[in-house]
Parts: structure tokens; C-alpha cells; sequence
């Protein structure tokens, strides 16, 4: 294409998405977006502590430290990554942000780590049936992938340049905030089995939430203009 | 050291104006605005809360590295020129439909300059100057009038130009270069020559026809060229269909002379 030619083409392609310009509000801060989502996170756990055991669960909490670590930093992990997938989906942000859950993410796993080296069952909790795992890497997907879904939704509304990044914070956000809940109805001690499971299915969550995300926010921006 | 990107969250960003908002313009308050007024100290009319830009300014714009390299559109420095366009972009975000226009033009050698620095072909790179635009423009809610323009719009672009090689790398494990078979491939339409030779031809049988006598050259342009039946010619004509076959016969004969080449006469 000669320099006139293109100069054309692209005065034309000017012309006509100011033709099609119409008044926009800008968005909010991604952190205040990310509260939004939070926010319906924390609905999904008031309901859900309905019907859970709260005196069990601070029994269980005292008793093991590194139990309350873990879900700290399962919380943690997914108020941060919900940040960095907010910030990773507005133009001009940097992607270092990705890095932001990363101590939150240690945090858990590290913490999650410990509690199946210890030995014995946590006082007071109830022993694990011999579908528990399957239960639980079902409702982590269960609860992980509306949750996905709903931030996937709301991040489409922002340009993310680097939809698999930005998904995939996405699907650990909703995968970590899925397993925190998990704790509010989890009558049973942690074994190495459960945190495999458990790591599949927040895994599987993301790769679930990363495939979603790119086919909702892929690369062609001529099929999404406004 | 570079700083963590999140370090930014408790400190206002480099060069960043808060605008005040006031109807549909965003005014730029204390010493930016200051320094705007004295720009325009000499001019008729007080400054506007939007200062137009000119297409020639607009299009110059094209860096965001005011350390490494400084361009001057009279007295204005990249940074003057980013509020600038920060400003042009809040009145785009409004509805400013010329507003945005200039901005979009602004856009251009900047995607253009991205593409280049990730080493497309003269081609490619207005394939990505225009899918900048295009993500320019789906992207315009998320434009903060807080933050500088040029880090959001340099991102778009550098992103576009890297897209845009990865796709080159997807499309390119189904082409194949071949220079020779494009060559060599016929075309399925009449060559050149052909052409020519046609429409000599047809010029030749319309003069020829326009020097029959008129009884013939409406049969002729009715039975043979119009491909009308002897009927339907006897009723435009009002001529019986014998007369116009007689017609039609002669018009035939004497195009066959008038056509064929001179040593066949």
C-alpha cells in the first residue's frame, strides 16, 4: 500500500469511528471494580455461612494455626489477583502487576503445606468420608466458575491487551475466593489428597477462566467496535 | 531500580493533571493552567478550556520520552502536547466528535512508529496503524483523564504491533512463499491482446453498421444485436417479418464486405 493510499484508508477509518462516536463515562479505577466483584464474592460467602458450622470452624481455626493461615491466604490471594486482573485489563497498566498476589499465593500454599505434614486429625473434626475429595473439587468448581464467569464479564467491559494474562488472574481470583468459602462448609482435616485435589481443581478453575476470557476478549478488535 | 508498578498506587502519576470538570470540558487547575494562560498572553480570545490542535500538531505528536528526545510544535514540549491530548480525549470521551478526530490522527505516526520499532513491512505496519485505531476506539471508556495519555496509547500500539506478528506467525504455517507459482499462474480472463483486438473489433462492427442503409441497420440492430425475434421486430417497426427478414439478410451480406479484410474483397 503506497503512503497515499494508506493515508486515505486510514483518514476514511477516522472519519468513520468519529461517525460512530457516541459519549462514553469513563470507567472506574480497577480497584474499585475489583471491590464490585468482591463484594458479590462476599454475598455468596454471608449465604453461605448460613448453613455453616461457625463455632466448628473457630474450634478448628484455633486449633491449627496454619489452618487460618491458609484461608488468610486464600482471602488474600483473591482480593489481589482480583486487583492485578483489573489493572492487567485497562490500557497503559503495567503487567508487572500480575506479580501482586504472588506473596498471597506462597502464603496459602506454603500454609496449606504444612497443615497436611501434620500428624493426626485436628481435634474435634469430623473424619473424611471417602468421597470427600470429589465433593470438594466439585464445589470448588462449582462456586470458582460462576464467579469466573461474572469477573470475565465485567473485565470485558475494560480493553485487556493481554486477555490470557488477565483471564488467568481472573480464574485464580475466583478459584481462591472459591476456596476460601470452601472453609465456611469444610467439616473435615486437611490431608496431602485433599490439597492435590484441591490444587487440581483451582488449577483446572484457571485454565477454565484463561479459555473463557480469551475467547470473550480476544484479539480481533474490528468485531468489537463500538 | 524500577520501581513496582503498585508503588504508584499512593502517589499521583508523572505528569498527571487532575482535571476539573465544568460542563463538558475538564480545565486544568493551578500551574498547568498557568502556564497555558501565558502561552496564549498574546492571542485575541482568552484561552480555551480546550485548546484546538491543529492537523499538522496532531499528527506530529508521536513520542512519550521527553528525556530522550524533544519535539518542539512552537512553544509546546511532549509534555504540554500529552495534556493536550489528555484534554482532547476527555472531550472525545464526552462526544466531541472532532475532539476525537484529532486524536485519532494524533494516533496515527505513533502506532506507525510502534509498528516499525517491532520491524513490520511498510504494509503490515498500516495494518497495525489500523488496528490501533480500532483498539483506540473500543478502548475509549477506559482512558483515565487523570493519567497521561501517551503510556495508554503507547501500550495499545507496541501491543497491536506484537498481535500483529503473532498472527503473521499463525497465518504463516498455512502460506507458502512462492513468487514463481504466482507468476506463473494463468489468469482465468482474456489476455491483453484479446482485450484490445475485442474492442477493436466492436468498434469496427459499429462502424461499419452505422453506414448501412437505415431499412438494414434496424434490422440488424434489432434481430442480430438486439436478439430480438422477427416478430417482436415486426411489431417495433411496423414492418412486415418478410421485409425484415430481407433486411436482416442484406445487413449481413454487406457487413461481410464491409468487415472482411482488404485483400478479401
Amino acid at each position: 500500500m503506497s503512503d497515499l493510499t494508506a493515508d486515505a484508508s486510514h483518514q476514511r477509518l477516522i472519519a468513520r469511528l468519529g461517525a460512530e462516536l457516541r459519549p462514553v463515562a469513563v470507567l472506574p479505577a480497577p480497584w474499585k471494580r475489583a471491590a464490585l466483584w468482591l463484594a458479590a464474592a462476599l454475598w455468596f460467602g454471608a449465604f453461605l455461612a448460613i448453613f455453616a458450622d461457625v463455632p466448628m470452624l473457630r474450634a478448628r481455626l484455633m486449633a491449627t494455626p496454619d489452618m487460618g493461615f491458609a484461608e488468610l491466604g486464600a482471602v488474600l490471594t483473591a482480593v489481589l489477583a482480583a486487583v492485578a486482573a483489573f489493572q492487567t485489563s485497562v490500557p497503559g497498566r503495567s503487567p508487572h502487576w500480575a506479580w501482586l498476589p504472588a506473596p498471597a499465593v506462597l502464603l496459602w500454599l506454603g500454609a496449606s503445606t504444612v497443615g497436611c505434614l501434620r500428624l493426626g486429625p485436628i481435634p474435634g473434626t469430623e473424619p473424611e468420608s471417602p468421597m470427600h475429595p470429589a465433593v470438594c473439587a466439585w464445589f470448588l468448581l462449582m462456586v470458582a466458575l460462576p464467579m469466573a464467569f461474572l469477573l470475565i464479564a465485567m473485565l470485558v467491559r475494560a480493553c485487556p491487551l493481554r486477555p490470557a494474562l488477565t483471564a488467568s488472574l481472573g480464574g485464580l481470583a475466583s478459584a481462591a475466593a472459591a476456596a476460601a468459602l470452601l472453609t465456611l462448609i469444610h467439616p473435615f482435616d486437611a490431608t496431602a489428597e485433599d490439597l492435590l485435589v484441591h490444587l487440581a481443581a483451582v488449577i483446572a478453575a484457571i485454565l477454565a477462566t484463561r479459555l473463557m476470557g480469551n475467547r470473550r476478549m480476544g484479539l480481533d478488535p474490528s468485531s468489537r467496535a463500538q | 531500580m524500577r520501581k513496582p508498578p503498585w508503588c504508584t498506587l499512593f502517589a499521583p502519576a508523572a505528569g498527571a493533571v487532575t482535571p476539573v470538570v465544568a460542563g463538558n470540558h475538564h480545565l486544568v487547575p493551578g500551574e498547568a493552567f498557568a502556564r497555558a494562560r501565558t502561552q496564549h498572553a498574546h492571542d485575541p480570545q482568552p484561552p480555551s478550556p480546550v485548546p484546538p490542535v491543529s492537523t499538522a500538531a496532531a499528527a506530529s505528536f508521536s513520542g512519550f520520552r521527553p528525556t530522550l528526545r524533544l519535539w518542539h510544535i512552537g512553544a509546546m514540549t511532549d509534555e504540554a502536547q500529552d495534556r493536550r491530548l489528555a484534554m482532547l480525549m476527555a472531550a472525545a470521551q464526552a462526544g466531541d466528535r472532532e475532539s476525537y478526530q484529532a486524536v485519532l490522527r494524533a494516533c496515527v505516526p505513533v502506532a506507525a512508529a510502534a509498528a516499525r520499532r517491532q520491524g513490520h513491512a511498510p504494509d503490515a505496519v498500516d495494518d497495525v496503524v489500523q488496528e490501533v485505531l480500532l483498539t483506540v476506539h473500543r478502548a475509549l471508556a477506559t482512558y483515565d483523564p487523570a493519567r497521561p495519555f501517551g503510556p495508554w496509547l503507547q501500550s495499545i500500539a507496541s501491543r497491536r504491533a506484537v498481535d500483529a506478528w503473532r498472527r503473521h506467525g499463525r497465518a504463516g504455517g498455512r502460506e507458502v512463499h512462492d513468487p514463481d507459482a504466482y507468476l506463473a499462474h494463468a489468469d482465468s480472463a482474456p489476455d491483453a491482446d484479446s482485450q484490445a483486438y475485442a474492442g477493436f473489433r466492436s468498434e469496427a462492427l459499429r462502424a461499419a453498421v452505422a453506414r448501412l442503409p437505415a431499412g438494414q441497420r434496424e434490422a440488424i440492430e434489432l434481430i442480430g444485436l438486439g436478439e430480438k425475434s422477427l416478430e417482436e421486430a415486426a411489431v417495433v417497426t411496423g414492418r412486415s417479418k418478410g421485409a425484415l427478414k430481407v433486411n436482416f439478410h442484406r445487413a449481413i451480406k454487406a457487413l461481410r464486405t464491409l468487415m472482411a479484410p482488404a485483400g478479401d474483397v
